[in-house]
């Protein structure tokens, strides 16, 4: 029995495709499986492993090493304050103890109301804007307090609902084209292609 | 190692030249030259990943001089290493204090105090005083990794040796590193414990006290344990091992770096299984497995009491020599559990001293013993590196368990090929270039398929594709190994004896490992314990005696009166329970034995046995390395050893074997066949030889206690180079009898009924966590044996309309009755498996319903409720 | 002043808000470089990036040409795509991804046809979710548009790129880690030997792992030939190069300018550039590239902007990125928190690093909250000394991959700059800036 829902299982079957070896769709796959649960359920990670070759162990191992995969529920939006060193130099450490204040949740945990999850990232890649806040890895681009308390009300409200999918939704642009040959065929072509140009060098030596 | 090239580099270390094998890893060429270099994570018998650091030495390069780990670096011509200056000491002091940065200070109440590599490294290499003032990392204290084994996250040191072990060796990666940076751990899942046939020797290779095993952990300290050096006789793979014990009570088994068999490990059985030897001193019921049997026992009033080892004695010659009397009246079965010596002593008592041919060490689920001498015989190291192997077995990971760990390693790193005959679920399948799917009785049709070329016959279970493919890896035979036991009890043993034979004729050039599970069964025969066998691997194509079938048939129909059940419990091992219990009833019964069991309900006198760990002797693996066994404890009670009981009881008759103690019998063997005993017995640091070779084994590895921790006593353990007799100098010395050709050998010729379509073929095999002796006696390991299932793939479970769980009606040769079935998708179509000494609570004998002794095959028929 | 009249290369559609369409990207010359390489040659087209001498913009600088010229011979290669940019403080490679997706692509079918490798992959960090959708789309629209897959613009070449998300971790960026997390496991680097990916690297496969901005280079250098491209910069530092400014700047954000023809003083301080500190305040110190680099002081702000320059003088100009600290910022947790982000983002597989960076983050905690100890300065810096020997620049190291010795860039380079600062610390009990 799929613990995915079907779509979901039909992604992860074509992300194993997508790959030469079934293993390298797992960074892919749990990102999914967080797309379905919002984190890793166990049921997802057998799953997963089951797809990739794997045990539940080295599912659980890998995913582990990952910051962006969580082993534990988390609240429907995932907020990150970064306070690495441009952020820091911002005033990144504040912001994120005020971050801690207005959500109602201790750095590194959940909401009472299960809404919101606040993290301290390391740096995000957006240093020109410091403070950095990414909900749900969408960059908010609230660099002052103010601005991050109406964003917080927006997302209460709903207003975000279109920008910030819930939890563990990352890419919503599906893959669309591939290359459809056999891998066999292609390597061939480009044997038969380096003949070619070879002997048109020749010729026009 | 088998790959040892002949030329040389030369390579400076620390100003001297020394010679090193090209590509050899620079840790082990500066070791032989007499620098040790400490460190960690290294471990002889994994893929050096040089994580821990602890091993750097200056190494010369373009760019001057690096820090290079040496357990990583591979040696090349001219390559200049220092491993002595203030650079590298100031690396390694740094590396250790970094390691012990979080490492708990517990060594005092920690398990592996004592013999922990990181207190030693740190002892000889450590400042003593930290500076290390932060709050250390904080784990809840151990936590179950598995049924068997614990880990204390504190002290672990991240040298990644368990998970290596788990996914590299075993191939059971229900570990895994989680986490990152420092908070990095080993993890199971909690959905799939880490129970691993093999999780015992991630305890033995931990360099620090983080795993532990539960049946050891806190029960002794390691300077109270006493060690020797044996052979384990759980199966017949022979791994070698250190027994250790405190005082007269066993604690530890530890596996060896055995050049030629176990490369150090062993498994769960073999290493945690010790309370079983004991006994449990709380059972006293004779017909208990988990007894000791301490004392003589004779039947008086339909009761078995205590008696003197006299009265016993004389009633039991007084009982044979009755039964003599008649032509064919005695016979002896069993003996795999015996010594070489002991089987000697009781060959000669059986046909020196009653004058019977009737005699078997094998209970009807091993292979025909004239075949077996017949073969040309590969040892382990042949099968762990031949370009193709073909498996024609149970198993192997359930049967032969460090076999199964040998064979892996030659299709996982050195990507040779295996073919197998898939008659049932296989640990090895997933490494399988082809795996012939093969119903019972199919087995010698495709081996004459793949021998013979041509048509492949209709309605087989494999494809025409699968045996081409097989053919193309077999080729003309050279180089290929066959590994050749018995898959399916419930099979007659006709069906793979005549593939085999078909393979042995057609390829001259390849080579035979018997794959027999039972410990000493090889011993057994090599010492004459069949009909037509003779001590010394000898052959007397004459003699005619009844086979263990034969007796038993004989002693339901009277022609047989009594017979000698020499070591383990007759009923506990054979499958047809019932016809067994039916020839007892009607004999009379003399068992040689250590352990109680259901066979003493029919006993009249029980002669008390010493049992493993107990008596030192002989014993010859499946490859017929014979190697030595050295006794660590003292036989409870009034116990003695088979050759003084054998000697005792001939004395009864009036008669002498001339064998007095296990050395003299030992000579006495040497002397008499050529086969290698005294001079294997007389020095137990001896990898052994193998009976036939002519190969010159290897020198021994140096023990290394970083990667053998706890194994105690250097000296015992190879640290000189190899000192016994070599093979080719044994072999000049000694003649050993070749006795039988594969003409030899009686083929009772295969037929197979044809297949009742509304009907399965059962599939009997084989589980290592069973309910033999040792299991049932060691309480730790209770829990691991499986319940009693019927195994289908989906197609057939389709078919039925059930899935997994569900309990079925099974009609089968001998009644009906109820059981569970399961899905496994490594059972053919067809088929139906079902594990033998198994736990079927309700369903006592089950297993023997689920044979026909009548025919070649077992059909079944299932029914839902 | 600074030098601002070299050509936009990889940032010439900055003024355009869709620059990231198709439509944008067709109408502003997209994929006529392309076009152009699918006629030349496969050696000519790596000859020209060769001329170009395009230094790789990941971090260590390799001249692109050289690394693909090592590519082993083999049946099946592989060319990687460095987009995991973590490195504190660097953020152009998330420019180039949001704003101009498909000159990466248009990068990376070049690259792949000169390097005759049938699949790409383009491994970008998993916190770019916009951006991982931007890329995603251009591939999606390359297919379409003919410039994917099978026989691009009817030539005989065929090509997939898949894009693969990260999920949060800085070492991934180490190109052996990241083959790893490709490959689905831990982000755990390779131990050397083999010292290349471009002899083993992928699924054991000859890969090339190149950065974004290196492959966002490719439409222009073809487009305009390589030599052009080598007259801007000098030395070996040739072309613009994207740097990220961030810190006590006014004007902190990407800026795409000529090599070497810069100072450092000039993009901190330029009107048009970083507009000076804030507040008009003293610069302290900064941060030449990446916090994995050695800090400069104020005495090296008229240090060109150049590769060589700046290892000259004992650091790296790196992934591009500069950090300034001005006279209001506290060196010490400075320091502290770039140590806490070794320490958090070490992977964890090799002692001096694992235990070295939490340890020396411990100890810098003590030194900024209070409980700091004058012997601390001295055990730092033997612990640094422990795991990269010598303290030199280029560093050696006692660790696997380069994370290691990067974790004492700025513990020894702040304590050596400013101890007086540290002391502070240690008699005052904590940082006396609060
Ligand atoms: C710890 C560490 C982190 C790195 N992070 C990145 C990164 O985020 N992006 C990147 O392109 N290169 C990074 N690198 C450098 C890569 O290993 C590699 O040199 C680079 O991707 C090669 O591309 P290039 O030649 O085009 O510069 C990192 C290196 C190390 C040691
Ligand atoms: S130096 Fe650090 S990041 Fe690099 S391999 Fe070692 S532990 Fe991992
Ligand atoms: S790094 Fe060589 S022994 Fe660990």
């Amino acid at each position: 029995m799929s613990h995915f829902r079907s779509d979901i299982r039909q992604r992860a079957e074509e992300l194993v495709a997508l790959y030469p070896r079934s293993r390298s769709a797992m960074l892919p796959m749990l990102h999914l499986a967080q797309e379905q649960d919002g984190y890793l359920s166990e049921e997802g990670i057998a799953e997963v492993a089951e797809l990739t070759g794997t045990t539940p162990a080295e599912v659980r191992g890998t995913a582990s090493f990952y910051d962006m995969f969580h082993l534990e529920p988390v609240g429907k939006y995932v907020v990150g304050v970064c306070t690495n060193i441009a952020c820091l130099l911002a005033g990144g450490e504040e912001f994120l103890e005020h971050a801690s204040k207005k959500l109602g949740c201790a750095v590194g945990s959940m909401s009472e109301d299960g809404l919101f999850t606040l993290e301290e990232t390391e740096c995000l890649a957006d240093c020109d804007r410091a403070p950095v806040v990414q909900v749900n890895h969408r960059y908010m681009r609230t660099t002052t307090t103010d601005a991050f308390d109406d964003m917080v009300d927006d997302l209460r409200s709903g207003k975000l609902d279109h920008d910030v999918p819930p939890h563990g939704t990352l890419i919503r642009v599906r893959r669309s084209g591939g290359l459809r040959a056999p891998r066999q065929e292609v390597a061939d072509q480009r044997v038969a292609a380096k003949a070619a140009r070879e002997s048109r060098a020749e010729e026009t030596k | 190692m088998s790959d040892v090239t002949r030329t040389t580099v030369q390579i400076t270390v620390n100003g001297r030249t020394v010679e090193a094998r090209p590509g050899e890893l620079l840790i082990e060429a500066a070791e032989r030259a007499g620098d040790y270099i400490p460190r960690f994570c290294y471990h002889p018998r994994m893929e050096p990943v040089g994580v821990c650091r602890m091993c750097l030495v200056e190494v010369d390069s373009p760019r001057g001089a690096t820090l290079q780990p040496a357990c990583y670096l591979r040696v090349s011509d001219g390559m200049n290493i220092v491993t002595d200056s203030e650079k590298v000491k100031k690396a390694q002091d740094g590396v250790l204090e970094f390691l012990l940065a979080n490492h708990p200070l517990d060594c005092p109440i920690c398990d592996k105090g004592g013999e922990c590599p990181l207190q030693d490294q740190s002892l000889s290499h450590g400042s003593g005083e930290t500076r290390f003032i932060e709050e250390k990392r904080h784990f809840v204290k151990p936590i179950e990794i598995g049924e068997l084994i614990l880990l204390d996250r504190e002290r672990c040191i991240q040298c990644s040796r368990c998970t290596r072990f788990a996914a590299e060796v075993a191939g059971d990666a229900q570990i895994d590193f989680a986490g990152r940076g420092d908070l990095i751990e080993v993890a199971p899942s909690p959905s799939e414990p880490f129970d691993s046939v093999f999780s015992g020797n991630v305890v033995q290779i931990c360099p620090v006290g983080a795993l532990t095993a539960k049946p050891y952990r806190f029960s002794a300290r390691p300077w109270d344990l006493e060690q020797v050096e044996s052979t384990c006789t759980q199966c017949a793979v022979g791994c070698r091992v250190a027994v250790q014990s405190s005082g007269n009570r066993l604690t530890r088994v530890l596996g060896l770096d055995s050049d030629p068999v176990n490369h150090g490990w062993l498994c769960d059985k073999g290493r945690f299984t010790l309370e079983s030897v004991d006994g449990n001193i709380l059972s006293v019921d004779p017909l208990l497995a988990t007894s000791r049997i301490t004392e003589p026992l004779i039947r008086r009033d339909g009761q078995l009491v205590t008696a003197s080892w006299n009265e016993a004695l004389e009633l039991a010659a007084t009982l044979l020599r009755d039964a003599s009397n008649t032509p064919g009246g005695v016979g002896a079965i069993g003996g795999a559990s015996l010594t070489n010596e002991g089987a000697f002593a009781w060959e000669r008592f059986v046909r020196g001293v009653l004058g019977s041919e009737n005699i078997d060490a094998q209970f009807n689920d091993g292979l025909d013993p004239v075949l077996l001498q017949a073969l040309p015989k590969a040892t382990i190291d042949d099968a762990a590196n031949a370009t193709t192997v073909v498996t024609l077995t149970g198993d192997l990971r359930e049967e032969l368990p460090v076999l199964f760990l040998r064979l892996r390693e030659n299709f996982t790193k050195r990507a040779h090929s295996l073919v197998e005959f898939a008659f049932a679920p296989s640990a090895l399948r997933p490494l399988a270039k082809v795996s012939l799917s093969t119903r019972p009785g199919e087995a010698h049709i495709i081996a004459k398929a793949l021998a013979e070329g041509g048509e492949v016959p209709v309605g087989l279970a494999c494809t025409d594709e699968q045996i081409a493919a097989a053919r193309q890896l077999i080729g003309d035979g050279a180089g290929v190994v066959f590994v050749v036991g018995r898959p399916n009890a419930a099979e007659d043993a006709s069906v793979v004896e005549t593939a085999i034979r078909t393979f042995a004729e057609r390829f001259p050039e390849a080579k035979f490992l018997p794959a027999l599970r039972r410990s000493n069964v090889m011993g057994a025969l090599d010492m004459g314990l069949a009909p037509r066998l003779r001590p010394g691997r000898g052959f007397a194509s004459e003699a005619k005696g009844r086979d263990t079938n034969a007796q038993l048939e004989a002693l339901r129909s009277g022609a047989q009166k009594a017979v000698l059940v020499l070591g383990g419990c007759l009923l506990g091992n054979v499958i047809d329970v019932e016809a067994a219990s039916e020839a007892l009833k009607n004999a009379h019964v003399i068992s040689v034995t250590g352990h109680g069991g259901a066979t003493l309900a029919f006993a009249d006198v029980v002669l008390p046995a010493a049992v493993q760990h107990e008596r030192a002797g002989t014993v010859t693996n499946i490859e017929g390395r014979v190697t030595a066994l050295s006794p660590k404890i003292v036989a409870p009670g009034s116990a003695w050893n088979d050759i003084a009981i054998a000697a005792e009881l001939a004395e009864q008759f009036g008669q002498s074997l001339g064998l007095s103690s296990i050395e003299q019998t030992a000579r006495t063997i040497e002397e008499t066949t050529g086969y290698p005993a005294l001079s294997v017995l007389n020095d137990s640091a001896f990898e052994g030889v193998v009976v036939g070779s002519t190969q010159t084994p290897s020198a021994r590895r140096t023990l290394d206690p970083m990667a053998f921790p706890g194994v105690r006593s250097a000296d015992t353990v190879g640290l000189a180079a190899h000192t016994g007799a070599t093979v080719s100098e044994f072999a000049t010395r000694h003649t050993i009898t070749h006795g039988a050709a594969l003409t030899d050998v009686v083929s009772a010729g295969v037929d197979v009924p044809l297949a009742d379509a509304y009907a399965l073929r059962v599939v009997l095999s084989r589980r290592l966590y069973d309910r033999g002796i040792a299991m049932q006696g060691s309480p730790a390991l209770h829990a691991l044996v499986p319940t009693t299932t019927l195994a289908l793939n989906h197609f057939d479970l389709d078919r039925l309309g059930v899935k997994s769980g569900d309990l079925v009606k099974v009609t089968g040769p001998k009644g009906s009755f109820e059981l569970a079935v399961e899905l496994n998708e490594g059972v053919a179509r067809g088929t139906v498996d079902v594990a033998i000494g198994t736990r079927s609570d309700g369903n006592e004998y089950v297993i023997d319903k689920l044979s026909d002794p009548h025919s070649p095959i077992t059909q079944i028929r299932l029914e839902t409720r | 002043m600074a030098s601002l009249d070299a050509p936009r290369i990889v940032s010439s559609r900055r003024e355009f808000q869709d620059s990231f369409t198709l439509a944008r990207y067709l109408e502003t010359g997209g994929y006529v470089a392309l076009r152009k390489a699918l006629t030349m040659f496969p050696e000519a087209v790596a000859a020209e990036v060769d001329a170009a001498s395009l230094l790789g913009r990941g971090g260590a600088g390799f001249p692109a040409g050289r690394k693909w010229s090592m590519l082993r011979k083999s049946p099946i290669s592989y060319l990687v795509v460095n987009g995991d940019e973590s490195e504190p403080a660097t953020f152009k490679d998330h420019y180039l991804v949001e704003r101009d997706p498909h000159q990466l692509v248009e990068g990376v079918i070049i690259a792949s046809y000169a390097l005759q490798v049938n699949q790409a992959f383009i491994y970008l960090r998993g916190e770019f979710a916009l951006g991982l959708e931007r890329v995603q789309q251009a591939v999606n629209d390359a297919y379409a548009h003919g410039a994917l897959g099978s026989k691009i613009f009817g030539s005989d070449f065929s090509l997939d790129i898949v894009v693969h998300p990260g999920a949060g971790a800085y070492i991934c960026g180490e190109e052996t880690a990241l083959i790893e997390a490709l490959e689905g496991k831990r982000g755990f680097p390779r131990i050397k030997p083999p010292f290349f990916p471009a002899v083993t690297g992928l699924y054991g496969e000859p890969t090339v792992v190149n950065n974004v901005e290196t492959m966002s280079n490719l439409p222009w250098i073809i487009n305009n030939g390589g030599a052009a491209f080598a007259a801007l910069g000098a030395g070996r530092s040739t072309g613009t190069r994207l740097f990220a400014l961030a810190g006590r700047v006014k004007n902190p954000g990407v800026y795409e300018i000529e090599m070497v023809k810069n100072t450092f003083r000039d993009l901190i301080y330029d009107p048009k550039l970083g507009g000076g500190i804030i507040d008009d305040k003293q610069i302290k110190a900064f941060i030449p590239g990446g916090v994995s680099a050695p800090w400069f002081g104020p005495e090296l702000l008229d240090l060109p902007l150049g590769q060589d320059e700046v290892a000259g003088e004992g650091s790296m100009l790196g992934s591009g990125s500069i950090v300034v600290m001005d006279e209001t910022s506290c060196v010490v947790r400075a320091t502290w928190r770039i140590t806490k982000f070794f320490s958090r983002e070490s992977c964890g597989q090799c002692t001096p690093c694992r235990e070295g960076s939490g340890w020396i983050e411990r100890a810098m905690y003590r030194l900024e909250h209070g409980g700091g100890r004058m012997e601390d300065l001295d055990l730092l810096l033997d612990l640094c000394d422990n795991i990269a020997p010598g303290l030199t620049w280029p560093p050696q190291q006692t660790t696997i991959c380069v994370l290691g010795p990067s974790i004492p860039s700025s513990v020894h380079a702040a304590i050596k700059m400013f101890r007086d600062d540290f002391v502070a610390h240690v008699e005052h009990g904590g940082c006396p800036h609060e």
